[in-house]
Protein backbone atom coordinates (compact mmCIF):
# COMPACT_ATOMS: atom_id res chain seq x y z
CA UNK A 1 0.00 0.00 0.00
CA UNK A 2 3.00 2.23 0.28
CA UNK A 3 3.16 3.09 -3.16
CA UNK A 4 -0.35 5.31 -3.35
CA UNK A 5 1.01 8.77 -2.43
CA UNK A 6 3.92 10.14 -3.78
CA UNK A 7 6.94 9.22 -2.07
CA UNK A 8 9.66 11.84 -0.52
CA UNK A 9 13.07 12.06 0.30
CA UNK A 10 14.30 12.11 4.41
CA UNK A 11 13.80 8.53 5.21
CA UNK A 12 14.03 9.61 8.88
CA UNK A 13 10.96 11.56 8.76
CA UNK A 14 9.26 8.89 6.32
CA UNK A 15 10.02 5.99 8.72
CA UNK A 16 8.56 8.00 11.72
CA UNK A 17 4.82 8.42 9.93
CA UNK A 18 1.83 6.30 10.80
CA UNK A 19 0.53 4.23 8.61
CA UNK A 20 -2.08 2.71 9.42
CA UNK A 21 -3.97 5.45 10.38
CA UNK A 22 -5.91 7.24 7.46
CA UNK A 23 -6.91 11.11 7.58
CA UNK A 24 -10.41 11.85 6.15
CA UNK A 25 -10.56 15.42 5.12
CA UNK A 26 -13.92 17.11 3.71
CA UNK A 27 -12.79 19.57 1.48
CA UNK A 28 -14.82 22.68 0.06
CA UNK A 29 -13.53 25.92 -1.60
CA UNK A 30 -11.01 26.14 1.36
CA UNK A 31 -7.56 26.71 -1.57
CA UNK A 32 -5.87 29.51 0.87
CA UNK A 33 -5.22 26.60 3.83
CA UNK A 34 -5.94 23.70 2.78
CA UNK A 35 -2.11 22.98 1.55
CA UNK A 36 -0.87 23.70 4.93
CA UNK A 37 -3.20 21.49 6.60
CA UNK A 38 -2.00 18.63 4.40
CA UNK A 39 1.83 19.35 4.58
CA UNK A 40 1.89 19.21 8.57
CA UNK A 41 -0.21 16.57 8.57
CA UNK A 42 2.05 14.41 6.50
CA UNK A 43 4.86 15.32 8.38
CA UNK A 44 3.05 12.38 11.16
CA UNK A 45 0.70 10.61 9.06
CA UNK A 46 1.31 8.63 5.85
CA UNK A 47 -2.16 8.33 4.49
CA UNK A 48 -4.24 11.73 4.10
CA UNK A 49 -7.33 11.95 2.17
CA UNK A 50 -9.28 14.93 1.38
CA UNK A 51 -12.34 14.56 -0.36
CA UNK A 52 -12.69 17.20 -2.39
CA UNK A 53 -16.64 18.04 -2.93
CA UNK A 54 -17.14 20.10 -5.62
CA UNK A 55 -14.51 23.25 -5.19
CA UNK A 56 -14.54 25.55 -7.68
CA UNK A 57 -11.10 27.32 -6.58
CA UNK A 58 -8.50 24.72 -6.92
CA UNK A 59 -8.73 23.43 -3.56
CA UNK A 60 -7.90 19.15 -4.95
CA UNK A 61 -4.96 20.67 -6.66
CA UNK A 62 -3.58 22.15 -3.92
CA UNK A 63 -4.16 19.21 -1.28
CA UNK A 64 -2.57 16.86 -4.17
CA UNK A 65 0.34 19.12 -4.65
CA UNK A 66 0.61 18.99 -0.53
CA UNK A 67 0.98 15.22 -0.75
CA UNK A 68 -2.80 14.07 -0.24
CA UNK A 69 -4.80 11.97 -1.76
CA UNK A 70 -7.92 13.53 -3.48
CA UNK A 71 -11.26 11.93 -4.28
CA UNK A 72 -13.64 14.38 -6.13
CA UNK A 73 -17.15 14.13 -5.89
CA UNK A 74 -18.59 14.88 -9.67
CA UNK A 75 -21.08 17.69 -7.84
CA UNK A 76 -20.79 19.64 -3.95
CA UNK A 77 -23.00 17.16 -1.46
CA UNK A 78 -22.52 18.70 1.39
CA UNK A 79 -19.89 18.21 4.58
CA UNK A 80 -21.86 15.46 5.40
CA UNK A 81 -21.83 13.33 2.57
CA UNK A 82 -17.94 14.13 1.93
CA UNK A 83 -16.80 12.73 5.57
CA UNK A 84 -18.97 9.47 4.83
CA UNK A 85 -17.38 9.30 1.07
CA UNK A 86 -13.67 8.90 2.76
CA UNK A 87 -14.89 6.94 5.58
CA UNK A 88 -15.83 4.39 2.95
CA UNK A 89 -12.83 4.62 1.15
CA UNK A 90 -10.74 4.70 4.33
CA UNK A 91 -12.39 1.56 5.51
CA UNK A 92 -11.84 -0.63 2.94
CA UNK A 93 -7.89 0.19 3.12
CA UNK A 94 -6.66 -3.29 4.11
CA UNK A 95 -3.83 -1.20 6.28
CA UNK A 96 -6.34 0.84 7.93
CA UNK A 97 -6.55 0.74 11.72
CA UNK A 98 -7.83 3.76 12.65
CA UNK A 99 -9.39 6.63 10.68
CA UNK A 100 -9.30 10.52 11.93
CA UNK A 101 -11.64 13.01 10.56
CA UNK A 102 -10.23 15.72 10.55
CA UNK A 103 -11.26 19.73 9.21
CA UNK A 104 -9.66 21.49 6.11
CA UNK A 105 -9.98 24.85 7.68
CA UNK A 106 -7.16 24.58 9.95
CA UNK A 107 -9.10 24.47 12.99
CA UNK A 108 -7.47 21.38 14.48
CA UNK A 109 -4.16 20.81 15.84
CA UNK A 110 -1.62 17.99 14.63
CA UNK A 111 -0.40 17.41 17.95
CA UNK A 112 -4.23 16.82 19.36
CA UNK A 113 -5.26 14.23 16.71
CA UNK A 114 -1.69 12.47 17.48
CA UNK A 115 -2.37 12.45 21.15
CA UNK A 116 -5.75 10.85 20.60
CA UNK A 117 -4.75 8.02 18.65
CA UNK A 118 -2.10 7.46 21.58
CA UNK A 119 -5.25 7.42 23.63
CA UNK A 120 -7.40 5.09 21.66
CA UNK A 121 -4.10 2.62 21.36
CA UNK A 122 -3.68 2.91 24.87
CA UNK A 123 -6.67 2.50 25.84
CA UNK A 124 -8.51 0.14 23.43
CA UNK A 125 -10.71 2.78 22.68
CA UNK A 126 -12.78 2.40 19.44
CA UNK A 127 -13.90 5.84 19.65
CA UNK A 128 -12.37 9.28 20.67
CA UNK A 129 -14.47 12.33 20.04
CA UNK A 130 -12.55 15.82 20.59
CA UNK A 131 -13.91 18.32 22.80
CA UNK A 132 -13.45 22.12 22.84
CA UNK A 133 -15.12 21.94 26.21
CA UNK A 134 -13.18 19.71 28.63
CA UNK A 135 -10.53 22.32 29.13
CA UNK A 136 -10.69 26.31 28.75
CA UNK A 137 -8.33 26.98 25.89
CA UNK A 138 -10.67 27.38 23.32
CA UNK A 139 -12.64 30.92 23.58
CA UNK A 140 -15.31 30.09 20.66
CA UNK A 141 -17.50 33.04 21.91
CA UNK A 142 -20.79 33.06 23.63
CA UNK A 143 -22.84 33.32 20.49
CA UNK A 144 -21.00 30.29 19.28
CA UNK A 145 -20.93 28.61 22.53
CA UNK A 146 -24.65 29.26 22.70
CA UNK A 147 -25.22 27.08 19.18
CA UNK A 148 -22.92 24.34 20.23
CA UNK A 149 -23.90 24.20 24.11
CA UNK A 150 -27.62 23.62 22.13
CA UNK A 151 -26.17 21.02 19.37
CA UNK A 152 -24.75 19.03 22.33
CA UNK A 153 -27.90 18.67 24.42
CA UNK A 154 -30.06 17.69 21.19
CA UNK A 155 -26.89 15.23 20.34
CA UNK A 156 -27.15 13.80 24.20
CA UNK A 157 -30.97 13.50 24.08
CA UNK A 158 -30.89 11.62 19.98
CA UNK A 159 -27.81 9.18 21.24
CA UNK A 160 -27.76 8.57 24.92
CA UNK A 161 -24.45 9.04 25.14
CA UNK A 162 -23.12 12.13 27.66
CA UNK A 163 -20.71 14.70 25.16
CA UNK A 164 -19.67 17.50 26.11
CA UNK A 165 -19.40 18.73 22.59
CA UNK A 166 -21.03 17.76 19.86
CA UNK A 167 -20.12 19.52 17.06
CA UNK A 168 -16.28 18.85 17.06
CA UNK A 169 -14.77 17.74 13.52
CA UNK A 170 -11.41 15.98 15.32
CA UNK A 171 -12.73 12.45 15.92
CA UNK A 172 -10.78 9.05 15.98
CA UNK A 173 -12.35 5.49 14.90
CA UNK A 174 -11.13 2.15 14.95
CA UNK A 175 -11.94 0.73 11.46
CA UNK A 176 -14.26 -1.37 12.56
CA UNK A 177 -16.55 1.20 14.25
CA UNK A 178 -15.87 3.23 10.82
CA UNK A 179 -17.81 0.09 9.44
CA UNK A 180 -20.97 0.93 11.06
CA UNK A 181 -21.19 4.32 10.31
CA UNK A 182 -23.71 5.38 7.34
CA UNK A 183 -24.52 8.61 6.80
CA UNK A 184 -27.53 9.79 5.34
CA UNK A 185 -27.16 14.02 6.47
CA UNK A 186 -25.55 15.18 3.50
CA UNK A 187 -25.33 18.69 5.29
CA UNK A 188 -24.35 19.21 9.31
CA UNK A 189 -26.66 17.16 10.61
CA UNK A 190 -24.42 14.48 10.18
CA UNK A 191 -22.25 15.72 13.61
CA UNK A 192 -25.14 14.31 15.64
CA UNK A 193 -25.72 10.75 13.33
CA UNK A 194 -22.35 10.14 13.33
CA UNK A 195 -22.50 10.39 17.21
CA UNK A 196 -25.71 8.30 16.93
CA UNK A 197 -24.11 5.62 15.03
CA UNK A 198 -20.93 5.29 16.62
CA UNK A 199 -23.32 4.82 19.86
CA UNK A 200 -25.09 2.12 18.74
CA UNK A 201 -21.72 0.14 18.03
CA UNK A 202 -21.80 -0.17 21.84
CA UNK A 203 -17.57 -0.34 21.18
CA UNK A 204 -15.90 1.78 23.96
CA UNK A 205 -15.40 5.25 23.46
CA UNK A 206 -14.23 8.83 25.44
CA UNK A 207 -14.19 12.16 24.93
CA UNK A 208 -10.58 13.94 24.78
CA UNK A 209 -9.79 17.71 25.27
CA UNK A 210 -8.76 19.33 22.00
CA UNK A 211 -7.92 22.99 21.38
CA UNK A 212 -10.15 24.50 18.31
CA UNK A 213 -7.73 27.60 16.97
CA UNK A 214 -10.52 30.19 15.57
CA UNK A 215 -8.34 31.93 13.19
CA UNK A 216 -10.70 34.77 11.51
CA UNK A 217 -11.13 32.92 8.81
CA UNK A 218 -12.57 29.90 10.55
CA UNK A 219 -14.53 32.23 12.35
CA UNK A 220 -16.32 34.06 9.25
CA UNK A 221 -16.79 30.38 8.16
CA UNK A 222 -18.49 29.66 11.60
CA UNK A 223 -22.00 27.53 12.18
CA UNK A 224 -24.67 30.48 12.74
CA UNK A 225 -27.89 30.24 15.04
CA UNK A 226 -29.80 29.73 11.88
CA UNK A 227 -27.59 26.65 10.71
CA UNK A 228 -28.81 25.72 13.81
CA UNK A 229 -32.26 25.51 13.04
CA UNK A 230 -31.49 23.97 9.55
CA UNK A 231 -29.84 20.71 11.52
CA UNK A 232 -32.40 20.34 13.70
CA UNK A 233 -34.98 19.96 11.12
CA UNK A 234 -32.69 18.10 8.99
CA UNK A 235 -32.53 15.75 12.34
CA UNK A 236 -36.41 15.98 12.80
CA UNK A 237 -37.45 15.12 9.37
CA UNK A 238 -37.20 11.51 8.41
CA UNK B 1 -67.88 23.71 15.66
CA UNK B 2 -66.76 20.88 13.77
CA UNK B 3 -64.77 22.44 11.45
CA UNK B 4 -61.76 23.76 13.79
CA UNK B 5 -61.27 19.61 15.24
CA UNK B 6 -61.32 18.63 11.62
CA UNK B 7 -59.19 21.48 10.50
CA UNK B 8 -56.99 21.25 13.89
CA UNK B 9 -56.73 17.56 13.25
CA UNK B 10 -55.64 18.21 9.37
CA UNK B 11 -52.48 20.09 10.84
CA UNK B 12 -51.75 17.65 13.35
CA UNK B 13 -52.29 15.03 10.80
CA UNK B 14 -49.75 16.51 8.12
CA UNK B 15 -47.13 17.43 11.32
CA UNK B 16 -47.16 14.12 11.73
CA UNK B 17 -46.60 12.74 8.43
CA UNK B 18 -43.49 15.19 7.87
CA UNK B 19 -42.00 14.28 11.08
CA UNK B 20 -42.27 10.06 11.46
CA UNK B 21 -43.83 8.53 7.97
CA UNK B 22 -41.43 6.81 5.96
CA UNK B 23 -42.13 6.21 2.28
CA UNK B 24 -43.43 2.78 1.54
CA UNK B 25 -45.62 1.33 -0.70
CA UNK B 26 -48.83 1.84 0.91
CA UNK B 27 -48.05 5.18 1.31
CA UNK B 28 -48.00 5.48 -2.19
CA UNK B 29 -51.05 3.58 -3.04
CA UNK B 30 -52.99 5.63 -0.77
CA UNK B 31 -51.55 8.57 -2.27
CA UNK B 32 -53.33 7.32 -5.39
CA UNK B 33 -56.22 6.72 -3.75
CA UNK B 34 -56.37 10.29 -2.70
CA UNK B 35 -56.43 11.42 -6.02
CA UNK B 36 -59.04 9.21 -7.54
CA UNK B 37 -61.36 10.49 -4.58
CA UNK B 38 -60.34 14.10 -4.88
CA UNK B 39 -61.58 13.90 -8.61
CA UNK B 40 -64.47 11.90 -7.86
CA UNK B 41 -65.78 14.93 -5.28
CA UNK B 42 -64.56 16.84 -7.60
CA UNK B 43 -67.29 15.79 -10.68
CA UNK B 44 -69.89 15.61 -7.99
CA UNK B 45 -69.43 19.06 -6.25
CA UNK B 46 -69.47 20.63 -10.25
CA UNK B 47 -72.76 18.58 -11.27
CA UNK B 48 -74.57 19.21 -7.80
CA UNK B 49 -73.08 22.43 -5.79
CA UNK B 50 -75.82 22.21 -3.19
CA UNK B 51 -74.34 19.01 -1.81
CA UNK B 52 -71.06 20.97 -1.25
CA UNK B 53 -73.28 23.50 0.98
CA UNK B 54 -74.91 21.03 2.57
CA UNK B 55 -71.79 19.52 3.95
CA UNK B 56 -70.51 23.00 4.59
CA UNK B 57 -73.63 23.78 6.77
CA UNK B 58 -73.16 20.37 8.56
CA UNK B 59 -69.86 20.65 9.67
CA UNK B 60 -70.75 23.86 10.82
CA UNK B 61 -70.03 26.64 7.75
CA UNK B 62 -72.30 28.76 6.04
CA UNK B 63 -71.07 28.09 2.57
CA UNK B 64 -69.95 25.80 0.18
CA UNK B 65 -66.95 27.96 -1.25
CA UNK B 66 -65.33 28.00 2.23
CA UNK B 67 -65.40 24.58 2.67
CA UNK B 68 -63.63 24.43 -0.75
CA UNK B 69 -61.08 26.60 0.49
CA UNK B 70 -60.24 25.08 3.54
CA UNK B 71 -60.23 21.85 1.89
CA UNK B 72 -57.73 23.20 -1.31
CA UNK B 73 -55.19 24.59 1.75
CA UNK B 74 -54.69 21.02 3.25
CA UNK B 75 -54.73 19.63 0.05
CA UNK B 76 -51.77 22.04 -0.70
CA UNK B 77 -49.77 21.77 2.41
CA UNK B 78 -50.20 17.61 2.58
CA UNK B 79 -48.99 17.82 -1.47
CA UNK B 80 -45.70 20.47 -0.14
CA UNK B 81 -45.05 17.79 2.14
CA UNK B 82 -45.14 14.94 0.44
CA UNK B 83 -43.13 16.67 -2.66
CA UNK B 84 -40.51 17.96 0.85
CA UNK B 85 -40.18 14.16 1.44
CA UNK B 86 -39.71 13.07 -2.12
CA UNK B 87 -37.11 15.70 -2.73
CA UNK B 88 -35.54 14.19 0.54
CA UNK B 89 -35.20 10.64 -0.37
CA UNK B 90 -34.49 11.81 -4.44
CA UNK B 91 -31.31 13.89 -2.60
CA UNK B 92 -30.05 10.78 -0.61
CA UNK B 93 -30.22 8.11 -3.81
CA UNK B 94 -28.44 11.23 -5.97
CA UNK B 95 -25.75 11.24 -3.27
CA UNK B 96 -25.21 7.85 -2.97
CA UNK B 97 -24.76 7.26 -6.86
CA UNK B 98 -21.87 10.64 -6.64
CA UNK B 99 -20.31 8.65 -4.07
CA UNK B 100 -20.37 5.05 -5.36
CA UNK B 101 -18.67 7.23 -8.65
CA UNK B 102 -16.27 8.95 -6.50
CA UNK B 103 -15.26 5.68 -5.25
CA UNK B 104 -15.05 3.33 -8.14
CA UNK B 105 -12.80 5.88 -9.61
CA UNK B 106 -10.72 5.87 -6.55
CA UNK B 107 -10.16 2.59 -6.65
CA UNK B 108 -9.54 2.38 -10.12
CA UNK B 109 -6.54 4.96 -9.72
CA UNK B 110 -5.09 3.12 -6.53
CA UNK B 111 -5.23 -0.35 -8.99
CA UNK B 112 -3.39 1.74 -11.66
CA UNK B 113 -1.27 3.41 -9.32
CA UNK B 114 -0.44 -0.08 -8.18
CA UNK B 115 0.07 -1.79 -11.23
CA UNK B 116 2.98 0.93 -12.75
CA UNK B 117 5.10 1.14 -9.40
CA UNK B 118 4.88 -2.84 -10.31
CA UNK B 119 6.08 -2.64 -13.57
CA UNK B 120 8.85 0.14 -12.50
CA UNK B 121 10.38 -2.52 -10.45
Amino acid sequence: MASMSTERSGSAETSLRDRETWIVIPLFNEASVIGGVVTELRQRFEHVVCVDDGSTDGSGATARAAGARVLTHPINLGQGAALQTGISYAREQAAAEYIVTFDADGQHRLEDAVAMLDEARSRELAIVFGSRFLDHRTNPGWAKKVVLKTAVRVTNLTTGLRLTDAHNGLRVIRTDAARKVNLQQDRMAHATEIVLQLGRTRLPWAEYPVEVLYTDYSRAKGQSLLNAVNILVDLIVN
Amino acid sequence: MWIQLILIAAMVGIGLYLVRARPSARHLALRRLGVFAVLAIGVIVVLAPGWLTAVANAVGIGRGTDLLLYASIVGFMLYVVADYKRSIQLSRANTQLARELTLVQARLDDAIAVRDTDVEN
